[in-house]
């Protein structure tokens, strides 16, 4: 049985104004799976993942070249809606930024923008959300107070509910735990596993033990002598780690550098 | 030797801050002591209801205080909008190049210009050029342009002090940029540009320079709020009454009023400003 593609990079590079970030990257996002992407710091993870939503282009100029496509459609084509775009793509942050509101306001930021006028379809939604990042019962006697008065690890799944809350098919999550302690990680981890049930789901994590436990699919990444990220290896999870076919990767995961 | 030092330099750098600090409280608390006590006689809410009388020796200064009101309303009607959505142009649209961080730099340096230059372009301009004639109008437009940088320069600051992970956790849900800006980072940075905004407005309020060319009036006999009027403001009848006046020995009481009055009015500009900003972050926390 294939498993369906539901994004794809082909060829893709990114540059910061002159200087290129990543060059060159080809791999498969196979849907309601979870594509994790290592390597060491500076490897270009980062501007990867922000390229599936397209949120480098916010920060300064940018140009590619090659194509990302989702569903089949190059998500760089001058007629792509960017607004569109991010809702089908969500995204999570490396620290938690749940907005400065209370618990229920940051669930229902994301329908009430795109319309969801109902109070009661709203109430239903946040409670939905909550249940599904398993923040439900720890929160649901303070909806009303503010999100900062949460933990760090609450405050990441508040977040991962808001993304999910406007019904993406993809959730990047850009190093989501490093600002989290290990049991808040591990209740992170058991929620990617539930969520990627519904959704398709690309973590760049620098914790290679994470990568081997939750993701199916993994890229290797590395920076080449001109502090270029370049893939160096693709491939499904258990493969990379016990089988990796390039002595970078064995390097890498062997804790030789990085 | 050094822990012997150690302590004295810490005592020093004591002394010399807090000495610092007691020496501006206390010549705080003399003008006002002095502002206050010679104005005491005078200083009553008839004062402030009734119409100078007899040559402006006696009755109140209930049409100057208009004056200075309205004068500043109209200067805030042209600033606050001006300069609040200029802020979000140049802090949230416009590139950052060499063109538009030369507009900063000029804002910046706008600030610093003699409110007496303001007055002469105001003259220039509004006075002569677009024949407002020396009005309340003309006035009103000079000091709102006074306070533009003051407003300009807090609002933008106010803008770049949020958080950069408002913004992007916003756009990944898929906001337009406007919607960012009014969702997520206009409301942020609402305390900051009320501040400016607070700021500017008082400033305008006690310029006497800016006026003096473009609209202010000596004396009037009747009150108009008509925009083609002259009017009279409290900085510059406290000049009148200070240096001015025929009988400057036995206006005393008045002079020292009209500070008070001055002081007053824009303390209250001040507390209504914290109270906004707070009743803001508390509604934040929520």
């Amino acid at each position: 049985m294939t498993i369906p593609i539901l994004m794809e990079s082909r060829d893709f590079s990114l540059a910061y104004g002159l200087k290129w970030a990543i060059r060159h990257i080809s791999l498969p996002i196979h849907k309601n799976h979870i594509t994790a992407i290592i390597g060491p710091s500076g490897c270009g993870k980062s501007t990867y993942i922000r390229a599936f939503n397209r949120m480098n282009e916010l920060l300064a100029k940018t140009k590619h070249e090659g194509q990302i496509t989702l569903k089949g459609k190059d998500i760089y084509a001058a007629d792509i809606d960017l607004v569109s775009l991010r809702k089908q793509v969500g995204m999570v942050f490396q620290k938690p930024n749940p907005f400065p509101k209370s618990i229920a306001e940051n669930i229902k930021f994301g329908p009430k923008i795109h319309g969801e006028k109902s109070k009661s379809t709203l109430t239903d939604l946040v409670e939905h959300y909550l249940k599904k990042v398993a923040l439900w019962e720890e929160v649901k006697d303070k909806l009303d107070q503010s999100a900062f008065s949460l933990s760090g690890g609450q405050q990441q799944r508040l977040c991962i509910a808001r993304a999910l809350s406007v019904k993406p098919d993809v959730l990047l999550m850009d190093e989501p735990c490093s600002a989290l302690d290990p049991i808040a990680t591990l209740k992170i981890e058991d929620l990617m596993r539930e969520l990627e049930k519904e959704i398709t789901i690309i973590i760049v994590t620098h914790n290679m033990q994470q990568a081997a436990r939750i993701s199916d699919y993994t890229a290797f990444f590395n920076t080449d002598e001109s502090r270029v990220g370049e893939l160096i290896e693709f491939g499904i999870t258990k493969n990379i780690f016990t089988n990796p076919k390039h002595k970078q990767t064995t390097d890498y995961i062997t804790g030789r550098f990085g | 030797m050094s822990s012997l030092r150690k302590p004295l330099i810490e005592k020093l750098t004591y002394g010399l801050l807090g000495g610092s600090f007691g020496f501006v409280f206390l010549c705080l608390m003399v003008i006002l002591g002095i502002v206050f006590y010679n104005s005491a006689g005078t200083l009553s809410l008839s004062f402030l209801l009734q119409n100078p009388t007899d040559g402006m020796t006696k009755g109140g200064i209930f049409p100057i205080m208009v004056g200075t009101i309205y004068v500043t309303l109209i200067s805030a009607v042209m600033s606050v909008p001006f300069g609040v959505f200029t802020a979000i142009y140049l802090n949230e649209y416009a590139s950052d190049n060499a063109y538009t961080r030369l507009i900063r730099l000029s804002i910046r340096n706008l600030a610093a210009v003699p409110s007496i230059v303001y007055g002469l372009f105001g003259l220039a301009i509004f006075v002569k050029t677009m024949n407002f004639g020396t009005s309340v109008l003309s006035a009103g437009l000079t000091l709102g342009l006074l306070s533009l940088p003051v407003i300009i320069a807090a609002s933008e600051e106010a803008l770049r002090n949020v958080p950069a992970s408002y913004r992007d956790g916003a756009f990944a849900l898929g906001l337009t940029q406007w919607q960012v800006l009014r969702k997520n980072v206009i409301p942020v940075a609402m305390p900051g540009i009320l501040t400016g905004v607070i700021l500017g407005i008082s400033r305008a309020m006690g310029e006497t320079a800016p006026i003096l060319f473009t609209g202010v009036a000596f004396f009037l006999p009747e009150t108009s709020l008509s925009l083609n009027s002259q009017f009279m403001a409290l900085p510059y009848h406290l000049y009148i009454m200070s240096t001015q006046h025929h009988d400057i020995d036995g206006v005393r009481g008045i002079a020292y009023s009209t500070a008070a009055v001055l002081i007053m009015l824009s303390l209250g500009l001040n507390i209504i400003a914290s109270l906004i900003r707070y009743t803001y972050q508390k509604g934040q926390q929520t």
